[in-house]
């Protein structure tokens, strides 16, 4: 009980985390059609920045600080890179964000080093928040959970209340539409794609020392931020909520669990001697591909994905 | 009596919430020409998306020469016999005009998906596109990348791929649209020598090039069709003249 | 209007021809036994990037994942070379790489019916997770995939027919080449068929193509299972070549190296795939020996590529190839003299830049604070250089920026000329 309780809590923190990082995607994306890879890099700067700016100002001016310098730098590629890209297409954009996620990796190489920095929890949050039994669930979780559920409220109402908002709800399901609205389009698409970085960022920056901070860690999770914005369906931002939760809730309890095919029959009382390779296989080591299978049997099953407003 | 080439009954169509298609009914004899005339926004274009599949009906069926296709796919509707153009040119921007004429007639021709026949070796394919780009007046731009033809060159190859494939049901959408008057009347002699024998099918709002070349008329209005008939019968009929407010049709 | 065109016309003959001359003599011109693994490497690469380009080229379709075909390909001829040499199955050393085409060719039909429903963004973010997929389980079935270590086995299998052993390297390039030059004109030969046209409109025009009767997702399919075949070949002639196959061969690391091979290249062309394997393979073995920056400089090429040059190398080599036949190249000639000075500056503002950086950085682990270039030793720990690199930057764009309007203006006269001649 205690551990479905504290794995929950666990898949539910780096769930409402994969959604800050999906959200700004699933939203350049529905809105520009700019698939953009460098998202992930924009996570990795906000972890790297809030390690330098920590280290000389404390955590919670670096919490603020790294994000909006994150945001600006991501405004900045939009002005200056993918609207260059645009002319040249949809490929073009998509092939102009992978050009910039490689040097991104490369300038933190050069940068911070090829090993992971040493970027911790602060000291005030550090320690259990509760005990359950024997396991205790750490301050910091909560922490990053709080955060996530404030971003969570900030962007609802950011998305219902405002003017700009109203031109984001409309175009995720009618892109063609924004242009009739006399709105001017290139400067939310800028606004959009840095509170994308922004987002991603804030992301980077309380994830950074909950897990850990190095050069591979935009490498790793880009693709999984693609696998919930596919499941979740495009152009909605409650399918990227869901998918994000699904995943994050899915592969930490099969981390968290030993447990293969091999063992069930075991406990049905039957004895397989030699069993198949597959059969052998832990949930714990099945998880790193959990999120891509679930994304074959949403595409073969629901193409639309879990609540997608159209099919493209 | 044969069947029609082109039956639909009770077909309706939403957008949402928005009933754009609300009940048509129309039938279609082999070898006939009609035309769907209609106000702005009456749902001609959505009718030829249905009819050809681009979009799926809410409810109703579609028969083509006798055979229901009502949730068929366009490339089933297109190998029974159904070809369409489009309103905003649609073709192939990046192969010669040539190829553009070839790829409509390969399908039909039986070489499909092949990878094991030489297309220069295809005879049979060549001379078809060939004759096709004859009649179409584009022979001299041959080898000229499609993207970059004038835009009266691209409609008439639009109309030259629609009909290449030997569909003998054919859907045009507006042949005429953002033309000058010769320019018009050089497409409507274009349509007239390339449909010969085949059925018609066209949407258009030039009712000069409508009255000049229809065997029929249907009158779209709001969803629904007001009126069918000959071209004088649609002049005469008060109902069609109400619909477009004093605009009155027979002075065209 | 009659009669059959020969398959081999003089534009053929001399294309294929001088593919084929270079192929054969590139190791007696330069026979150095570091050169001639570097032939090697670009033989494979030549045939993988061909067969990327199936998808991006010709059929439009964008694929992150192409590397598990190439890394299926390698295992399977891995496999069947450990076969042959347990002596549980006969099967000719050269023919081995088809053991991979077959491994590439099922793979791509088991996961082209998943991913081809959509072209464009979506696929591209699909072949990316399927990429990941696959690159994922590999770690987790060491008897298929080896594992950490990989798969490795031995080319040399019994006595060889005429001393042709695959012993020595130059053997083994010459089977790299023979089999590059036989894939490259069955790659060739495929864009010259039904399908391979089709391809092409499905590329354009998905909708319209659907409207004449071709079902888009089946034309992509066929595309993918067929660019699987190539592909696999591709990891089977790198199997035999290095004899191992790691994991690396199917990760998105080797996906993303065969997307900048054909992109760099040119994927608008037949034959870009293959300058680009060429540049990138040189590049990647030729710059990573002279500076620890070449994965930055590689980063910098590529994005001046999209930004400036979509068509890659061979675009603008046709590009110039078109204003020559219409005489006009002299014309560009003066404005180009004059573009070469900024750009000089430009690059090596930005060189010296890049090297100081890392100088800086590498300090710490190998107490080189200076920067050694012929006849000038740069020392990162004081200002000037850096204000001197910077300042070449500055005044190389701007200046550069100037002339950039007089060539685009040389541009757009020889593509007035070429559009009224092609009109006459």
């Amino acid at each position: 009980m205690e551990f479905l309780l504290i794995t929950l809590l666990n898949g539910v923190t780096y769930g409402l985390l994969l959604f800050m990082l999906s959200s700004g995607l699933t939203l350049i994306f529905s809105m520009m059609g700019i698939l953009n890879f460098a998202h992930a890099s924009f996570y990795m700067l906000g972890a790297y920045l809030a390690f330098q700016v920590g280290a000389r100002l404390g955590f919670w001016p670096a919490l603020l600080v790294a994000p909006l310098l994150v945001g600006a730098l991501g405004a900045a590629v939009e002005r200056l890179g993918v609207r260059k890209a645009h002319r040249f297409g949809h490929v073009a954009e998509l092939l102009f964000t992978f050009g910039l996620s490689f040097l991104v990796e490369e300038l933190v190489q050069l940068v911070w080093g090829k090993a992971a920095v040493d970027y911790r929890v602060p000291p005030s949050l550090d320690g259990a928040a509760f005990t359950l039994f024997r396991t205790s669930f750490p301050l910091y979780k909560g922490f990053m959970m709080a955060v996530s559920l404030a971003m969570l409220l900030g962007l609802y109402l950011a998305i219902t209340r405002t003017r700009v908002g109203l031109v984001i709800r409309a175009s995720l399901t009618r892109p063609e539409m924004v242009q009739a609205l006399g709105h001017d389009v290139p400067r939310v698409f800028t606004l959009v794609f840095g509170s994308g970085a922004a987002l991603a960022a804030l992301a980077g920056v309380i994830a950074g020392n909950a897990y850990v901070t190095e050069p591979g860690m935009a490498a790793a999770m880009g693709p999984i931020v693609f696998v919930v914005v596919v499941v979740g369906g495009l152009g909605s931002l409650g399918g990227a909520f869901l998918a994000s939760l699904l995943i994050g809730v899915l592969q930490t309890f099969m981390v968290a669990s030993d447990f293969s095919v091999v063992d069930l029959a075991r406990r049905l009382g039957l004895g397989v001697p030699d069993a198949p390779a597959l059969a052998r296989l832990s949930l714990t080591q099945l998880a790193p591909i959990m999120p891509y299978l679930l994304m074959v049997a949403v595409l073969i099953f629901r193409p639309r994905g879990l609540m997608g407003a159209r099919e493209t | 009596m044969s069947a029609p080439a082109l039956k639909l009954s009770a077909v309706r169509k939403s957008f949402g919430r928005t009933p754009i298609i609300r009940g048509v009914d129309l039938e279609v004899p082999a070898g006939e020409r009609h035309a769907i005339i209609g106000p702005n926004g009456a749902g001609k274009s959505t009718l030829f998306n249905l009819v050809s599949a681009r979009f799926p009906v809410s409810s109703g069926r579609i028969e083509l020469k006798g055979e229901e296709v009502t949730g068929r796919t366009p490339h089933e509707i297109n190998r029974r016999g159904l070809c369409r153009s489009f309103q905003i040119t649609n073709i192939f921007p990046h192969l010669s005009v040539f190829d553009n004429v070839r790829c409509a007639v390969l399908w039909p021709m039986g070489y499909r998906y092949s990878f094991w026949h030489r297309l220069s070796a295809l005879r049979d394919a060549r001379e078809r596109a060939e004759e096709i780009l004859e009649r179409i007046g584009l022979a001299a731009r041959r080898d000229t990348l499609a993207g970059v033809l004038s835009y009266a060159e691209q409609r008439a190859l639009e109309i030259g791929v629609t009909v290449a494939g030997g569909a003998d049901v054919i859907l045009l959408d507006e042949p005429t649209a953002g033309m000058s008057r010769s320019e018009s009347d050089e497409a409507v002699a274009l349509v007239r020598r390339m449909t010969e024998g085949k059925t018609l099918v066209m949407v258009e709002h030039d009712m000069g090039v409508v009255f000049g070349l229809a065997d029929r008329i249907s009158v779209l209005v709001y969803g629904q069709i007001i009126a069918t008939g000959t071209p004088a019968e649609i002049r005469a009929n008060p109902a069609v003249q109400e619909a477009y407010l004093g605009k009155s049709v027979a002075d065209a | 209007m009659s009669g059959v065109p020969p398959v081999l016309n003089r534009r053929r003959l001399l294309g294929f021809g001088g593919f084929l001359l270079v192929i054969a003599a590139a190791p007696l011109v330069v026979s150095h036994g570091y050169a001639l693994s570097l032939f090697c490497q670009i033989g494979v690469m030549t045939v993988f990037a061909l067969s990327y380009n199936m998808l991006l080229g010709q059929t439009g379709l964008l694929s992150f994942g192409h590397a598990v075909y190439f890394g299926m390909g390698a295992l399977g001829t891995i496999h069947a070379l450990n076969a042959v040499s347990a002596g549980a199955r006969w099967f000719p050393v050269t023919l081995l790489p088809l053991a991979g085409g077959a491994a590439g060719l099922l793979l791509g039909l088991v996961l082209g019916a998943v991913t081809v429903r959509r072209a464009g963004t979506t696929f591209a973010m699909i072949s990316l997770g399927i990429g990941e997929m696959v690159a994922a389980s590999s770690l987790m079935f060491p008897a298929v995939f080896g594992g950490e270590g990989g798969v490795s086995g031995n080319r040399v299998t019994g006595q060889g027919w005429f001393g042709v052993t695959y012993g020595p390297q130059l053997q083994v390039y010459y089977l790299i080449a023979g089999w590059a030059f036989v894939a490259t004109v069955a790659m060739y030969a495929l864009t010259q068929t039904p399908l391979g046209r089709v391809a092409n409109a499905v590329r354009d025009n998905p909708e319209r193509a659907q409207f004449l009767g071709y079902n888009p997702q089946r034309v992509r399919f066929l595309m993918v299972a067929l660019g699987g075949f190539f592909a696999g070949i591709a990891g089977g002639l790198s199997a035999l070549n290095y004899e191992i196959v790691t994991a690396e061969a199917l990760s998105a690391h080797t996906s993303g190296a065969v997307l900048l091979m054909a992109y760099v290249g040119g994927a608008g062309t037949f034959y870009g795939p293959i300058l680009g394997a060429a540049i990138i393979t040189v590049m990647q073995v030729v710059v990573a020996g002279i500076t620890k920056a070449w994965p930055f400089y590689f980063g910098l090429f590529f994005l001046v590529i999209v930004l400036y040059a979509p068509g890659g190398v061979a675009g603008v080599l046709q590009l110039h190839l078109r204003a020559r036949r219409a005489g006009m190249l002299r014309r560009l000639a003066p404005a180009y003299l004059a573009g070469a000075g900024p750009v000089a500056l430009l690059v090596g503002g930005t060189v010296t830049l890049v090297e100081l950086a890392y100088a800086v950085v590498n300090r710490v682990e190998e107490g080189t604070a200076r920067l050694r270039l012929p006849g000038l030793v740069l020392d990162s720990r004081t200002a000037p250089p850096w204000i001197g690199a910077a300042a070449a930057v500055l005044v190389g764009a701007l200046l550069l920026r100037v002339v950039w309007k007089r060539i685009s203006g040389r541009w757009a006269e020889i593509h007035a000329a070429l559009a009224a001649e092609g009109r006459s």
